[in-house]
């Protein structure tokens, strides 16, 4: 059963002190980073393109087109941007992966700008996350010392700085426009594109924005080539993802797997649904992905067949939740979270979730009127694909989804013939206390 | 202009064809969706766009449905609606508005019901009812109804950003429109977008919000409400800071939400925020609850306040001028005024307006009817013309109409060119280069030239203070690449704002500057010691095609100043302009309002120039005066000793005048005094006959600005009050002299009268710079220039707008500052033998033994008080010391 797994990843999290630099060499680290330099950079990006690995952030944009969208140099700087503002409601993958092995991301960020010409590089990491910004710091301090990061890299004669930035936790700073106005400093709100960041991004120079996890995948392509990465993974959703389990799960945590494994194929590597109940919804990529069902078990989770069932894989956020959740409950807090996260720039996300959660919140304390239900849906068309940036679309997703599965849910409450489980149910201290598997660690394991 | 053609080169511009609502519409390339659907009458709604503001996409009204070519040609829809405020047009593009898509018009629709959700709709009470583009579209675009039935956000309000501007977040729709403008035009970012989602709000400075640290000394007033200034006293905490911002601090005197640098906000353009406003989010404190737009009858206005001819919209209800709006026009002022254009008109009707003529009997004046006015004017003018002659001081605000009218009487009437329409520090060399360089020229340098300019420097002239709209569109050319020198003893927050770089110059010694700027670019020898990097530097840019030399009148106190920026003009190849401060003056320049200068830059000694003027004026060439007149030096001289008897005198304020006390003491021994005037003055009090003339709201005319553009006006309320070339008129008829100026348009084409003067021009000057005086221990030389919001008499009842204006501080450099032993905030006293003036001090890193005031700011007049000009010495001392001595 474990064969399905494809550690790479996640391979050293169970090794003594994972994070130190000498136990990610003692496991072949930054043997890429030699095989890169020396190479032309030029390869690096065509091996990166050949290897089919998309952007692991959730919108799945091939890594090396972006890398290709780079102006020819101008002898000015450019830069790489690595995403580390993981916030998306159910996502656990970046900052398990920055905590346990930081190295791998920092192999990825030398190879990356080597491969783009960029001689500084910034991680932005989410500021709630102290233990992560402070592992990462010295992680970098280490890689500085050893001579991975600064000057004449590994006698390459490759300079590159790297400046690991925290930020003030606000989720609009995972998209990419807003973390890079945030990183100057500025309010992070989404930028008018065009221009691209690929042509003018952080302080208005060529700049590649990646997620954690895409850069982390880089040292493995350019160590072991593209084809050992292509051959994982499915035609056109290529290689290893970490697919994060939680919620009603027996052992939830971190799978690294190829693209195109099925919810129940993780499933029964995780344990199953807590004993004792069975399955009711989960998202396949957060909560910004329309939910699925039961009857979505065995859909391969990859770009491709994840959309074509009405969903989007999206960062892999596989909440999984049994009958003790009351859908209409969880798609309002989850309401909460989009209204309290917009930005505000504009107007369908900003005064459209603030509506949203109102209506929500009547409905939840019996006071939902005739034409509720319409009027959400009705809403969620006025936001999706009206807002400047994805976040109003995101906020929509629970909403138009669970009505689609859950309709006779909704209309119980309006009509006051709601009988929603109690909430301490779905709790996991409450019903069967369990010891929380899932520490920094190798779930599954 | 055409769709077709670039507006600056008159080149052709590539151009793109695609079809809106089924119409086919080539626009140039990069036309922004919107933009096109207007060139074929096709209105989208939208809150956010501004045609002279950047995109953002924001507000998500203008929501249409776009389709484009793929590659093979064939249509490929784009899956959501598209911003049409932020996407350009592309060949083939297919777009359908709220006209022809339901899927548009569903998009607009909800956005709309959106906006109105958490607006309080309380149009009734809101000022913008009637003209808000809400309102309207809301009707137009939107929802019959509100399917809203829940909880809306409130705010407290309103926030009194600045004594003239109120914010109301409530109704605020986070357009950003105010933020831009203030961010890319004014370059005042005082609010900002802060919080986010529904609480997001256009906030003022909050160090809560910020994270900042309290100013030394103490927080600073965000939330003191409306009970009075910020702070007063010395150790200002907002003054001290000076030192540690990036350059000079301007401080309002009135009350002022913190800006985005934590300084009390100051801005001269903050007005354009409350009419750009597409809701009744921000308004002004004048206007408020005032009136309702379809009461209003408006009427097409030219600005008076300063010489850059701004249009603007003036609005009245039942006779009385309820607000001013900035006019669209885009070849002057855009769409941009200035707060002084905007708020300052209530001089006009001030209760000291004078209605009808008076006439001065035992010493006391008293109303008169017409009649006996003019007869009584005419007859001590004759008498006094005929014992010694009558000194001219028509002023520098009158309309071009006006000015010919006083410059034909005065030649033809009075018989004498002692004329001079400056009330201000003057030269003959100055008056040598207006009509050398600017009488007569026409049309020279354009706003247009500026904005496409690579290089500008500006001479004696300190455009935000004096020409504000100049200013802004500067700044436009700046952020677009202009490089902006300037010859002034500090880089002031608007040269910074221009980006610009400092030729730093004691006051007086501009020439310096500009002489060795010249023997650089003609490729001399320049000084040894020079900075040459600099003077390669600005000599080359100057020596780009386009560039301009920009001088402003105060080049008359620094001798040689106009003959080196000639020289200056000559050897670069820039044009050269002149931006006087006053409405009037590039019209009285025209008219010959000079000594020496007949009308259209005619020479008075040349015979062709006589012949042409006399045939104009209907007498003959003998009968015009043969010598070159007095200037205002010399009239007030003349005046005070006897050698002339009489005067006539129109709008000009004495204390204004470089030495107040001279002018009053000459006009008190003056014989007979004839003053036309819209209110009581100084002079009005002096005179023996007072006419009243009518204020620019009660009659038409035009302003020639200082690009030489006409900028005529219509008479926007009705009056009996006459303009000043029909009451000259009627006072020539009474010496049975036809001025042909009793109508607006005999008077306007008595100007026509003139054809272009192809003789020889008036001869350049030729003036050699001047040492600078020499400082002593405890003095420094002045350095001085008017603040766009002073204590002018044009500003008078006005205290919302009064209260935005700068705080009038002495600025000296920390050396400077040392040898007074003065700190950052003391008050200090600044002296002469004929008076003392005390204000706080503000180290500034600006030329040394240089003490900068402003000139006529409340309580800091440098001429009325000190008797002193720019470039003079004065003493300095620490406030204490200054009043034991």
């Amino acid at each position: 059963m474990t064969d399905m797994l494809t550690p790479v990843l996640t391979d050293t999290w169970d090794a003594e002190s994972s994070w130190r630099l000498d136990t990610y060499l003692a496991h072949g680290g930054y043997e890429g980073l030699r095989a890169a330099l020396a190479q032309d950079p030029s390869d690096i990006v065509q091996l990166v393109k050949d290897s089919g690995l998309r952007g692991r952030g959730g919108a799945g944009f091939p890594t090396g087109m972006k890398w290709g969208f780079l102006p020819p140099p101008d002898g000015g700087p450019r830069y790489l941007v690595v995403n580390a503002d993981e916030s998306e409601p159910g996502t656990c993958k970046d900052i398990p992966l920055m905590l346990a092995s930081p190295q791998h991301l920092i192999e990825g960020v030398v190879i990356s700008s080597y491969a783009i010409g960029c001689h500084h590089a910034f991680i932005y990491v989410r500021g709630e996350v102290l233990h992560v910004y402070r592992r990462l710091l010295a992680a970098v301090q280490e890689a500085y010392d050893a001579g991975y990061l600064g000057t004449d890299i590994q006698g390459s004669g490759f300079d590159l700085e790297v400046t690991v930035h925290a930020g003030a936790g606000a989720y609009i700073c995972g998209e990419e426009t807003a973390l890079l106005d945030s990183l100057e400093g500025k309010r992070g709100q989404p930028r008018l594109k065009p221009p691209f960041p690929a042509v003018a991004g952080l302080y208005a120079r060529p700049t590649v924005v990646n997620n954690v996890e895409s850069v982390a995948s880089v040292p493995g392509i350019v160590a072991k080539g593209a084809d050992w990465f292509a051959s994982m993974g499915t035609e056109k959703s290529q290689g290893h993802g970490l697919f994060s389990l939680s919620g009603h799960v027996t052992r939830p945590g971190q799978y690294e797997a190829p693209l195109g494994i099925t919810l129940r194929e993780l499933l029964d590597l995780a344990g199953g649904i807590r004993a004792g109940h069975e399955l009711k919804f989960w998202t396949p990529g957060g909560s910004s992905t329309p939910i699925f069902t039961a009857e979505h078990l065995d859909i391969p989770l990859d770009y491709e067949s994840v959309g074509a069932a009405g969903s989007m894989l999206g960062t892999r956020a596989l909440q999984i939740f049994d009958e003790t959740t009351c859908v209409v409950r969880a798609v309002s807090r989850w309401t909460d979270f989009y209204a309290h996260e917009s930005c505000g720039k504009c107007t369908p996300c900003r005064e459209g979730t603030y509506w949203l959660k109102q209506i929500l919140h009547r409905i939840l304390d019996g006071e939902g009127q005739p034409g509720d239900i319409e009027l959400l849906l009705d809403l969620c068309d006025n936001i999706l694909g009206r807002s400047f940036c994805a976040l109003g679309d995101g906020a929509t997703s629970p909403i138009t989804s669970s009505i689609q599965y859950f309709r006779h849910e909704y209309e119980a409450y309006i009509s006051g013939t709601a009988t929603p489980p109690d909430p301490r149910l779905a709790t996991l201290f409450d019903d069967e206390p369990q010891a929380p598997a899932a520490h920094a660690g190798a779930g599954g394991r | 202009m055409t769709a077709t053609t670039d507006r600056h080169t008159g080149q052709p511009v590539e151009t793109v064809t695609c079809t809106i609502d089924e119409v086919e519409v080539t626009v140039p390339k990069g036309t922004l969706i919107i933009r096109a659907a207007e060139q074929v009458g096709i209105e989208i709604p939208r809150f956010c766009d501004h045609p002279l503001l950047e995109p953002a996409g924001a507000c998500r009204q203008c929501l249409v449905e776009v389709s484009m070519p793929d590659r093979e040609g064939n249509l490929r829809a784009m899956p959501k609606p598209q911003a049409s405020c932020t996407m350009t047009v592309t060949p083939g593009m297919v777009v359908k508005t709220q006209r022809t898509s339901a899927v548009a018009e569903k998009a607009q629709e909800g956005v709309m019901e959106l906006l109105l959700m958490n607006h309080p709709l309380d149009c009734p009470v809101c000022d913008k009812g009637g003209e808000c583009p809400l309102q309207n579209q809301a009707m137009k675009n939107g929802r019959a109804t509100s399917r809203f039935s829940d909880v809306k956000r409130t705010f407290p309000k309103p926030i009194q950003v600045s004594s003239q501007v109120l914010l109301d977040r409530e109704r605020c729709v986070l357009c950003q429109r105010c933020t831009r403008f203030s961010e890319e035009i004014a370059g005042d970012e005082f609010i900002a977008l802060q919080e986010r989602g529904a609480q997001q709000q256009v906030g003022r400075f909050d160090e809560q919000v910020l994270d900042f640290a309290p100013p030394c000394g103490g927080h600073h007033g965000a939330d003191e409400g409306a009970s009075g200034p910020v702070s007063d006293g010395p150790a200002d905490p907002a003054l001290a800071s000076s030192l540690r911002a990036s350059g000079p601090v301007d401080i309002p005197l009135g009350i002022a939400q913190p800006d985005a640098s934590g300084q009390p906000f100051a801005s001269y353009f903050s007005g354009n925020t409350v009419q750009i406003c597409p809701v009744g989010a921000l308004t002004g404190a004048s206007y408020r609850f005032r009136s309702r737009p379809f009461d209003l009858v408006s009427a097409q206005g030219i600005a008076e306040h300063d010489a850059c001819g701004s249009a603007i919209r003036v609005d009245h209800r039942r006779g009385k001028v309820m607000r001013r709006l900035a006019g669209d026009d885009p070849a002057v002022n855009e769409e941009w005024i200035t707060d002084k254009d905007r708020f300052a008109f209530t001089w006009q009707s001030a209760p000291d307006r004078i209605t009808t003529p008076l006439v001065r009997t035992d010493g006391e004046l008293r109303p008169a009817s017409w009649v006996e006015a003019l007869e009584v004017a005419a007859q001590g003018l004759a008498a006094a013309r005929d014992d010694g002659g009558v000194g001219v001081l028509p002023g520098g605000r009158l309309t071009v109409e006006d000015a010919f009218a006083w410059s034909r009487f005065a030649r033809t009437v009075l018989g004498t060119d002692d004329v001079d329409q400056r009330a201000r520090v003057h030269s003959v060399e100055e008056a040598a280069f207006l009509a050398h360089g600017v009488a007569g020229t026409g049309v020279g340098v354009t706003f247009g030239d500026l904005e496409a300019a690579p290089a500008v420097l500006l001479a004696g002239l300190e455009a935000e203070e004096e020409a504000g709209v100049t200013f802004l569109r500067l700044r436009k050319a700046a952020r677009a690449g202009t490089r902006v020198f300037s010859v002034a003893p500090f880089r002031s927050r608007g040269l910074a704002r221009l980006d610009g770089t400092l030729l730093p110059s004691a006051p007086g010694t501009e020439a310096d500057w500009l002489s060795t700027l010249a023997t650089q670019a003609a490729g001399d020898l320049v000084p040894a010691g020079a900075d040459r990097e600099t003077l390669e530097d600005v000599a080359g840019a100057l020596s780009q095609e386009g560039a301009v030399v920009l001088v402003g009148e105060r080049l008359a106190g620094a001798p040689g100043a106009y003959t080196a920026a000639l020289r200056l003009a000559e050897a670069t190849g820039a044009r050269i302009a002149w931006i006087p401060r006053r409405a009037g003056e590039r019209g009285g320049v025209e008219a010959g309002l000079l000594p020496g200068l007949l009308p259209g830059g005619r020479p008075l000694h040349d015979a062709d120039a006589r012949e042409q003027v006399a045939a104009a004026w209907g007498v003959d060439p003998e009968a015009l005066p043969q010598s070159t007149g007095l200037d205002l030096d010399g009239i007030l001289d003349a005046l005070s000793v006897g050698q002339l008897s009489g005067a006539l005198v129109g709008g000009v304020e004495l204390a204004d005048l470089p030495d107040p006390e001279h002018a009053r003491r000459a006009l008190g021994a003056a014989r007979f005094v004839v003053a036309l005037e819209v209110r009581r003055t100084e002079a009005t009090e002096l005179a023996d006959v007072v006419l009243p003339v009518a204020p620019p709201v009660e009659r038409a005319g035009s302003y020639w600005n200082w690009e030489g553009r006409v900028r005529p006006f219509a008479q926007a309320l009705d009056s009996s009050a006459l303009p000043d070339h029909r009451v000259l008129d009627a006072l020539a008829a009474q010496l049975d002299v036809d001025l042909g100026a009793a109508e607006p348009l005999a008077a306007h084409w008595a100007i026509a009268a003139f054809g272009a003067w192809t003789g020889p021009r008036a001869d350049a000057p030729v003036t050699g710079a001047s040492e600078p005086p020499a400082v002593g221990t405890g003095t420094a030389v002045l350095a001085s220039w008017h603040l766009m919001l002073d204590d002018g008499a044009l500003q008078d009842g006005e205290e919302h707008l009064a209260g935005t204006a700068k705080r009038p501080v002495a600025r000296v450099s920390a050396v400077t500052a040392a040898g007074f032993d003065v700190f950052d905030g003391d008050l200090v006293t600044v002296s002469t033998d004929r008076g003392a003036i005390t204000v706080p001090v503000a180290i500034t890193e600006m030329v040394d033994h240089v003490v900068w005031l402003p000139t006529a700011s409340r309580g800091c007049r440098i001429h009325d008080d000190l008797g002193a000009r720019p470039g003079e010495p004065v003493r300095i001392a620490p406030a204490e010391k200054g009043v034991d001595a």
